[in-house]
């Protein structure tokens, strides 16, 4: 038997744009549970994807040694043959299916005639087991708690002989109880010889389930930390996770920040629009003066990006209540156009899917959220539309041939500038920029913050939400820390760290 | 522009000569008669008109409306009974009827923008409806007009006495002064362009455009003098596909139709109110129904229970041939006035042969399918649809 069950050497991973691995290794024993952890968008889901054969052979270039061979997968089903299986964050089961009939989608337990039910059902009932499941095989999917589904998910990669098991944050929607039982099966199953690699924010699952932790971050790999003894301290893992040192990546910016508010929000609570008990965002104040950036930090699911929506004309939620005043006078939002009238900007954080028409032209685009700006009584003037998206062309280096060109040819960084683009033409007082610089490369993350820096010298108030601490540091004048859905820490940027942000984040976890 | 992005710009431009040159050799000519150009139009009269209608419910992404061949029967039945067996005013029918068509978009409208049923159903289901009720008051007979006022404001044909002989000169001088209005326009379009410095296309492809564009409206203005001069219905067909284009083309609210079919998230989040969006195309759509289905009471003079019967297809059809994408979000006016004289052509040159009816389906059908697959195939490689 090879030392190692997994070997992944130096592997690189491009995308448009961006290099999100840069030689990662990662190395696995058998029988072991390893953890992967580092920032959002560190690299460790599409390291992951990479060893399922998500992305295939020849995407990505280094090598794959499992078992001692090396392996050349080009999709899900050569790897899962090898006895890798990966469960996905968002659970990959069909709601209208039941338990028995999802554990063998795509690996049906055929009779002579089409499917035998009887086997299939026994056969999962024996899964079901093995993960301590007691629900019938053919109660449906949507019957059951997450809790349960999670489950589900593990006894379907039983059912394909797994091997190697790869969990890619299992607790992230399961309460305590639910987590640890989950946990716990986990490491019966490294005593019956299963190994299992597993990504996770909670670092004090971490510690108490990883025999190895390997940290990425920025797309490389930084340590592997022995922790056998199940006893390593947190603060550790953090310092590994976000050790980076700050250069001149932020341009530098005069902080002239006025006296006066621009924006206030006070006591925002908001309500998951289909489970409408739930609360997604749970009474929130928080508030923006003229020329400042304040920046919202927290984990993904933290509630920012609901927030900012339902604050924008109630794009987000159910029952939204509380008080939103801009510049002194309170605002009652109650659609986009509203909010666009009021003189606020939402730049979303997923401009393809939210932000941007792709198979639309830049100028198009840019004049959307306020076209009749570039109309007299309702008849656009299409020269002048094209002469202001030349003019933001111009003033924001959109690197294009073109502003007739279809925005989805153009790179993440670009699209990104269109969108900006698009809400400083809505010319608002204030900006809520979503992951403004998610995807793009640092040269185009240093553009960006220029224009930031521009809009704030203006005197418009920009809102700031990231994943990335040190962008928050570098750019912000203060920064508020957000963790399920409510606030949990203010702190103006001089004294803030990342070992401060992320410990008020874990903090609040625990309460 | 080289060959290439010429060839994929005027793809179905390039497809109707073709076919119109097939058709022409293949009846030996008689599809170049002047009847029978004439005819071309009057017999389409209702698919243009409609296919405006429908393209801005497809450019919301890919939604039809299945009902329009019924509101054709429904309102043309109303407009008949009413002049019929109660000898209503022909202009107050006229009125009525648009505004009953105006009134089946609203509540078509309603279901659609704002409480979200999926148009295919809900239209499915005013097919079944209007058709119906259309029916019923038939009472199940065919039902003649006779009310000159009403025919001649659809069905006549331009004459003016002392100028219109054996040879209608009207239409061709119309002919000639639009062909004259062409140039000038773009002419000075042209001019106020450089004054402002915008950018401009090269003045050779465009005047060249204009140049072909007038020899047909100068030839096709010959023909129509040949024949009974220029068909009131042309005026209206004109009429429409004009408001249509412009609308689509230069207006805030035609561009929120391309904008939602873009991407309805992002048309939202820019403060569009897309329910408005979808309820004002489908309320058109049915407006336009109903005057074609005054259309077709003035042409045939009488409307039976099957009248109106699978228009909604050619409608939807010349869409989609004309180069509207079945996603939403891209095809133009002009492209579906295309796709519709294309549809045309070939029923046209398919009658004339004596062909039977059955294989002008298949050959529809045939058309159709390609049509879209080249739209797909395309939009693939430009990276669009999934």
């Amino acid at each position: 038997m090879a030392e190692y069950i997994l070997e992944m050497k130096n592997i690189t991973k491009e995308f448009p744009g961006v290099k999100a691995l840069d030689n990662v290794n990662l190395k696995v024993q058998p029988g072991e549970i390893h953890a992967l952890v580092g920032e959002n968008g560190a690299g460790k889901s599409t390291l992951m994807n990479v060893l399922s054969g998500t992305y295939p052979f020849g995407s990505y270039t280094g090598d794959i040694v499992y078992n001692g061979e090396e392996c050349r997968f080009r999709n899900l089903h050569d790897s899962e043959e090898k006895g890798i299986v990966i469960i996905h964050q968002e659970l990959a089961l069909i709601p209208e299916l039941s338990i028995g009939e999802n554990m063998f989608l795509g690996n049906e337990r055929k009779g002579l005639f089409g499917i035998n039910w009887d086997r299939t059902f026994h056969e999962a009932g024996e899964h079901m087991r093995q993960v301590g499941l007691k629900e019938e095989a053919t109660t449906l999917i949507k019957d059951i708690g997450t809790g349960k589904q999670q489950l589900v998910e593990i006894a379907k990669a039983l059912s394909k002989n797994v091997k190697l098991l790869i969990l890619d944050e299992p607790t992230s929607s399961l309460n305590e109880e639910d987590s640890r039982m989950l946990l716990d099966l986990l490491i019966s199953f490294k005593k019956k010889g299963m190994t299992s690699i597993i990504i996770s924010h909670k670092l004090n699952e971490i510690s108490y389930v990883a025999d190895k932790i390997t940290v990425i971050r920025d797309g490389a790999t930084i340590e592997t930390i022995d922790n056998a003894e199940h006893n390593i301290d947190e603060a550790r893992i953090i310092r590994g996770m976000v050790g980076r040192e700050l250069s001149d990546r932020y341009p530098a910016r005069e902080h002239n920040v006025s006296d006066k508010v621009g924006m206030e929000v006070s006591g925002w609570t908001v309500h998951h629009p289909l489970y409408t008990e739930k609360k997604v965002v749970d009474n929130v104040s928080f508030n923006v003066r003229r020329g400042e950036i304040v920046g919202f930090s927290g984990l993904q699911g933290a509630g920012r990006t609901e927030l900012a929506m339902s604050i924008f004309g109630r794009s987000y939620g159910s029952d939204i209540s509380g008080k939103l005043k801009i510049d002194g006078e309170e605002k009652e939002l109650k659609t986009v156009s509203d909010a666009i009238k009021a003189g606020l900007a939402y730049v979303t954080e997923d401009r393809k899917g939210n932000g941007l028409i792709l198979a639309e032209s830049i100028a198009k685009n840019i004049t959307m959220s306020r076209l009749e700006k570039v109309c007299s009584k309702g008849i656009i003037n299409i020269d002048k539309e094209n002469s202001v998206a030349e003019d933001y062309r111009e003033k924001l280096r959109t690197k294009t041939p073109s502003v007739q060109q279809s925005v989805g040819n153009l790179s993440g960084g670009n699209q990104q500038k269109v969108l900006l683009s698009k809400w400083m033409f809505a010319d608002p007082e204030v900006l809520i920029l979503d992951e403004p610089t998610r995807g793009i490369d640092v040269g185009a993350k240093y553009e960006i913050y220029c224009i930031m820096n521009d809009l704030v010298a203006q005197g418009k108030s920009v809102v700031m939400i990231s994943s990335e601490m040190p962008e928050l540091l570098g750019m912000c004048d203060r920064i508020y820390v957000m963790n399920e859905g409510r606030m949990v820490a203010e702190m103006p940027a001089a004294e803030a760290t990342q070992e401060k942000i992320m410990a008020a984040i874990l903090q609040s976890d625990k309460q | 522009m080289n060959v290439k992005t010429f060839i994929k710009k005027y793809t179905m431009v390039i497809a109707l000569v073709v076919v119109f040159i097939f058709f022409s050799i293949w009846t030996e000519g008689k599809l170049l008669l002047s009847q029978n150009l004439s005819n071309l139009l009057l017999q389409n009269a209702y698919v243009l008109v409609m296919a405006c209608g429908m393209l801005l419910c497809i450019l919301t992404g890919g939604n039809i409306d299945l009902s329009v061949g019924s509101t054709v029967c429904l309102i043309g039945a109303i407009a008949a009974q009413l002049m019929s067996k109660y000898g209503m005013n022909a202009y107050l029918v006229i009125c009525l009827c648009l505004a009953l068509s105006l009134l089946i978009g609203m509540w078509q409208g309603f279901w659609i923008g704002y409480i979200h049923i999926p148009p295919f159903i809900c239209t499915l289901a005013g097919m079944f409806l209007f058709r119906g009720i259309g029916r019923a008051i038939l009472g199940s007979k065919s039902v003649a007009i006779n009310d000159e006022t009403f025919l001649n404001t659809f069905a006549s044909y331009i004459n003016i006495p002392g100028l219109d002989e054996e040879t209608k000169w009207s239409a061709f001088i119309a002919g000639l002064i639009i062909a004259c209005i062409l140039p000038v326009v773009t002419f000075l379009s042209r001019a106020k362009k450089k004054k402002k410095g915008y950018k401009m296309p090269s003045a050779l492809s465009q005047y060249a455009k204009i140049g072909v564009i007038d020899l047909l409206v100068i030839a096709y203005a010959w023909k129509l003098a040949n024949y009974k001069g220029i068909p009131v219905m042309a005026l209206w067909v004109l009429a429409i596909v004009f408001i249509y284009a412009f609308i689509t083309s230069k207006t805030a609210f035609g561009r929120y139709f391309y904008a939602v079919g873009g991407n309805e998230k992002a048309t939202k989040l820019s403060g569009i109110n897309t329910n408005k969006v979808y309820f004002l195309a489908y309320t058109s759509m049915s407006l336009l129904a109903g005057l074609s289905g005054l259309l077709i009471a003035a042409r045939i003079g009488s409307i039976n229970g099957d009248t109106g019967n699978s228009f909604e297809m050619d409608a939807i059809g010349s869409c989609f041939i004309g180069g509207a994408s079945a996603y939403g979000g891209s095809g133009t006016v002009g492209g579906v006035v295309v796709g519709a004289i294309l549809l045309g052509v070939i029923n046209q040159g398919m009658s004339i042969r004596g062909l039977d009816n059955n294989w002008q389906y298949v050959v529809k059908g045939a058309v159709l399918l390609i049509a879209v697959i080249f739209d797909v195939v395309s939009n693939k490689k430009t990276g669009k649809a999934g």
